[in-house]
């Protein structure tokens, strides 16, 4: 067993991660530009990285994940990249015809100081670029933050690139969702939909990595935010951030860059967290809450209260990037469990602690950034069993360690499919996390009682 | 057909018309959606199987998550290569160097799992910012006893090939300590076979069966104690040509054992395998050993192949694998399943082998050199393929233009090489070929109408 090599005594460790709860930077940039329509990612740096991050994103989604590369040799790393990325352009709209190239850096690129602002600017002042196609940049090194930064670079690049404040409001809400599913993002645009909210969402990845399956091979699916939309965020009347880690920096960043206010709430995962983000676009667009959203309340509210005895008291553990966790920390809870541990590789801050303690109680460990990984986690786990593990793929070894069950949340996910298609977030997600925990905690009992004990109705 | 870049023209070769040599070994060009890796990749995955040793990554955090366990490669004993450890750099150690925190890791890391050996790799960013591996290293060993081996692998020093070179080196070092241990006059390492799906065991279980010692795998299921006897094996057998060659070859110079190159996949390559190892050491009862064994298991295979046969003849298979050896033997092994290669390439194939394929393809058939997904699919739709044999980046394409897939990656869940591995082949093509899947998918429904306006078939 893989994981037997993980002792029980926690030994402080001062250089070292064991099987990291983060990954880099790059990967969560990659993902936020496939959320632009027609808009082709640009990995600044080694052929490796690229070929990296699109194989985690393929194997998390099960669909094509394109990407190119300015592939860096030893004399780009010596001399710059500028040569490779001109030429890359060339490549790139000759051959590919995107809308739009979102580049994002690497290590290697960050670290030999090649200046993409500057490097764009020459390629359009030399007709790199054809017209009507436009590059942007995120500076997204892989020895800073994590994936949830990366994401959070790209998507602050879109506002830097494209947000215009023309002077006139557009009468929407702008909605910028964390590092999640692309169900997730498409579940948001159906509350705000049904609430008849006229809306601006980005990025969204829905109908971009949960394609259907139609014969043939497209570089660009049909979904993603447009060029124009995102322009236009820029007249809107409020920024809601969803997920603070994810969305605090570009949402700021609209505000500062054209004046759009902005709220930052939490993902809206569990009910109270739902009705926080019902109630804020209701207000923000001056709409009503319809009968559909209350009817998926409610819905949500009653199996709640149905199986609140099969959750009531049972101790979760959970591990992930810092917006997801906060949402499920937030479900968990009003399903009347209790939250022994929360550990995030991505350092997420004193707020975010605080936070979780406010949630879950004083005594809930709660622990981000350097050493927060799973090696970590899987420690904490033997110390002190939890009934119920929350985390990635990863935790699949820590489960069958401990024999504890596990529901697979966050990313990746390569061993389970339904993630890229179920949301978690809002009234229905809320319904299906709840069917996911509830399934696992019930196959357990079933499969540990005593033969007298199996009962037919649970 | 779809536009080629003007510098990949000569990559791409139709066997029967173009007359010119296929370019290859070039990096891809900058701003292709290309499907390979780095020189951290390539040593990382040669390195990855053995068990016993540490595998630390000296780099930012990404490099060691997206290598964590990737691999499939199984042990019959430790399972320390399992797990992924990283020096996980900060912007800090990035502007005053890495050494103090690669010390740190080393020593914790060896005072808490106490390896056979420990492996070093440098990322990009490690080469960059010129941290003294090396030192770093040998001062760990002095402290420790314990081998501590850095591997030049920084991400940009050229393409995956040069990644095993780099773990080629690593390996050679661990070679040559141990003169004690029993070796058999009979006996071979085995280079460049990773233990997928528990492939090696299967190649193992035949050498025992002939009479013939295997004193080593590097590096499937691998051990250093193994590796540090490796120089003492009378023959090297060399599998994965990319990847070990050069190992081969330094070991020729530096202890003259000759090497012979085969492939375990298919029927005619696994056999040709067997006798010629039994051929090196010309011997009366592996000779008979060897004939025995063969018989037996190509007596049993084929009735079992021909249920699959029967539905696949006349097929057409694409194959885009990342060595060139083994795109050989799948065109081979398809030709016993009655089906034709229409579309053939890797990333990392040289001059020589694609000659080769040009020698065993027929007229038409597209060979490439490190294609790109635009490209492949093209290929695929124009040539009419049922089936894509690939890795992880093309199963959803195939899947996408609604055509069968086959994984010959190193993701794949069954082994697929010697005899049973070959029967594994044959239904996993067959079940993918003629899923019932494939009935809802629009390409084929609109061949079916008008075979001639496109469409997958």
């Amino acid at each position: 067993m893989l994981l037997r090599h993980t002792p029980e005594t926690l030994v402080e460790r001062s250089a070292l991660t064991v099987n990291p709860a983060k990954t880099c930077q790059p990967v969560g940039a990659m993902y936020a530009a496939l959320g632009i329509h027609k808009c082709m990612p640009h990995s600044h740096g080694s052929q490796g990285c690229c070929a990296y991050h699109r194989s985690a994103l393929t194997r998390h989604y099960k669909d094509p994940i394109m990407a190119t590369t300015s592939s860096f040799t030893e004399g780009a790393s010596v001399f710059g990249g500028q040569a490779n990325i001109l030429e890359a352009f060339a490549n790139i709209f000759n051959l590919y015809d995107p809308d739009i190239v979102a580049v994002h850096t690497t290590c290697l690129s960050e670290t030999i100081g090649d200046d993409l602002p500057q490097i764009i600017n020459k390629a359009i002042t030399e007709n790199k670029i054809p017209p009507g196609k436009t590059v942007i940049a995120a500076s997204t090194p892989s020895f800073k933050g994590s994936h949830i930064t990366g994401y959070s670079n790209m998507v602050s690049a879109m506002i830097k690139y494209f947000a215009r404040n023309t002077g006139k409001k557009n009468g929407c809400v702008n909605l910028i969702p964390t590092f999640i599913e692309p169900s997730d993002m498409a579940e948001i645009k159906h509350i705000a939909e049904s609430m008849g909210a006229k809306y601006i969402m980005f990025p969204d990845t829905s109908d971009v990595v949960n394609g259907p399956m139609d014969g043939k091979f497209r570089m660009y699916p049909k979904g993603g935010a447009t060029k124009e939309e995102i322009a236009s965020s820029g007249d809107s009347i409020l920024t809601i951030g969803l997920g603070r880690t994810g969305t605090l920096e570009p949402a700021k960043l609209l505000d500062t860059h054209c004046k759009v206010p902005a709220e930052i709430i939490d993902l809206p995962i569990g009910i109270t967290a739902t009705d926080e983000f019902v109630d804020l676009i209701r207000k923000t667009a001056g709409v009503s809450v319809p009968e559909e959203i209350l009817l998926e309340r409610g819905q949500l509210v009653d199996v709640l209260c149905d199986m609140n005895q099969y959750t009531y008291g049972k101790k979760a553990s959970l591990v992930g990037d810092p917006d997801i966790l906060v949402g499920l920390v937030r479900l968990c809870r009003e399903a009347g469990m209790e939250i022994l541990h929360v550990v995030s590789g991505t350092k997420a801050g004193p707020k975010f602690e605080r936070k979780i303690k406010e949630l879950a109680g004083e005594k809930t460990i709660v622990k981000t950034g350097a050493q927060a990984d799973m090696f970590y986690f899987h420690q904490l786990v033997k110390n002190d069993k939890p009934d119920l593990i929350l985390g990635n793929t990863y935790c699949k070894y820590i489960a069958r360690d401990m024999d504890i069950p596990l529901v697979r949340t966050g990313f990746p996910i390569y061993d389970r499919v339904g993630h890229s298609y179920f949301p978690i977030v809002g009234y229905r997600g809320g319904l299906r996390l709840l069917e996911k925990i509830l399934d696992a905690l019930m196959d357990r009992i079933d499969r540990d009682a005593s033969e007298e004990k199996v009962e037919l109705v649970m | 057909m779809i536009g080629i870049l003007e510098e990949r023209k000569l990559q791409v070769f139709e066997n029967g018309k173009d007359s010119y040599g296929i370019e290859c070994g070039k990096s891809s060009a900058a701003g292709s959606v290309s499907q390979r890796a780095c020189v951290f990749c390539g040593s990382r995955v040669v390195l990855y199987p053995i068990a016993d040793a540490l595998h630390l990554i000296h780099g930012p955090i990404g490099c060691a998550a997206y290598t964590w366990d990737i691999r499939g490669s199984m042990s019959s004993g430790p399972e320390l290569h399992r797990m992924s450890f990283s020096t996980d750099l900060q912007e800090r150690e990035v502007v005053y160097g890495g050494e103090k925190k690669l010390y740190a890791a080393l020593t914790e890391l060896i005072a808490e799992y106490r390896p056979k050996a420990a492996f070093v790799y440098s990322t990009c960013i490690v080469g960059l910012i010129g941290d003294d591996v090396e030192s770093v290293c040998r001062r760990v060993e002095r402290e420790t006893g314990i081998r501590v081996l850095p591997v030049h692998s920084e991400g940009f020093k050229g393409t995956k090939k040069d990644g095993y070179k780099a773990a080629c080196d690593a390996v050679f070092k661990l070679m040559g300590t141990d003169d004690e241990t029993p070796v058999s006059p009979f006996s071979i390492n085995i280079l460049g076979e990773f233990n997928l799906a528990g492939e090696t065991w299967i190649i193992k279980d035949y050498y025992r069966r002939m009479g013939i010692e295997v004193v080593s795998c590097i590096t499937g299921d691998g051990r250093v104690d193994e590796i540090a006897r490796a120089h003492r094996a009378k023959l090297n057998v060399v599998q994965c040509s990319g990847s070990m060659t050069s190992l081969a070859k330094t070991m020729k110079d530096e202890y003259g054992i000759p090497f012979i190159r085969v492939s375990y996949f298919g029927i005619e390559d696994m056999t040709k395998a067997l006798y010629d190892v039994a051929a090196r050491f010309d011997d009366e009862l592996i000779t008979r050993n060897t004939i025995d064994l063969v018989s037996d298991e190509v007596g049993r295979l084929l009735p079992r192949l021909e249920k699959y046969r029967a539905n696949l003849i006349g097929k057409k298979a694409a194959i885009y694998v990342g060595g060139s050896f083994k795109s050989f033997s799948l065109v081979k092994a398809l030709r016993h399943l009655g089906m034709e290669t229409v579309v053939v390439g890797s990333q990392t194939g040289s001059a020589e082998d694609y000659e080769y394929l040009k020698e065993i393809t027929k007229e038409g058939t597209i060979i490439c050199d490190d294609t790109n997904p635009l490209e492949l699919s093209s290929f695929i739709l124009n040539k009419g393929a049922d089936l894509l044999i690939g890795g992880v980046k093309e199963r959803p394409i195939a899947y996408k233009m609604g055509i069968a897939f086959c994984d010959h990656n190193h993701e794949r869940k069954e082994a697929l090489a010697g005899y049973e591995g070959m029967i594994n082949f044959a239904r996993e093509v067959h079940d993918s070929v003629t899923s019932p899947v494939w009935k809802f998918s629009p390409a084929r429904i609109r061949a079916r109408i008008s075979p001639d306006q496109g469409g997958a078939i």
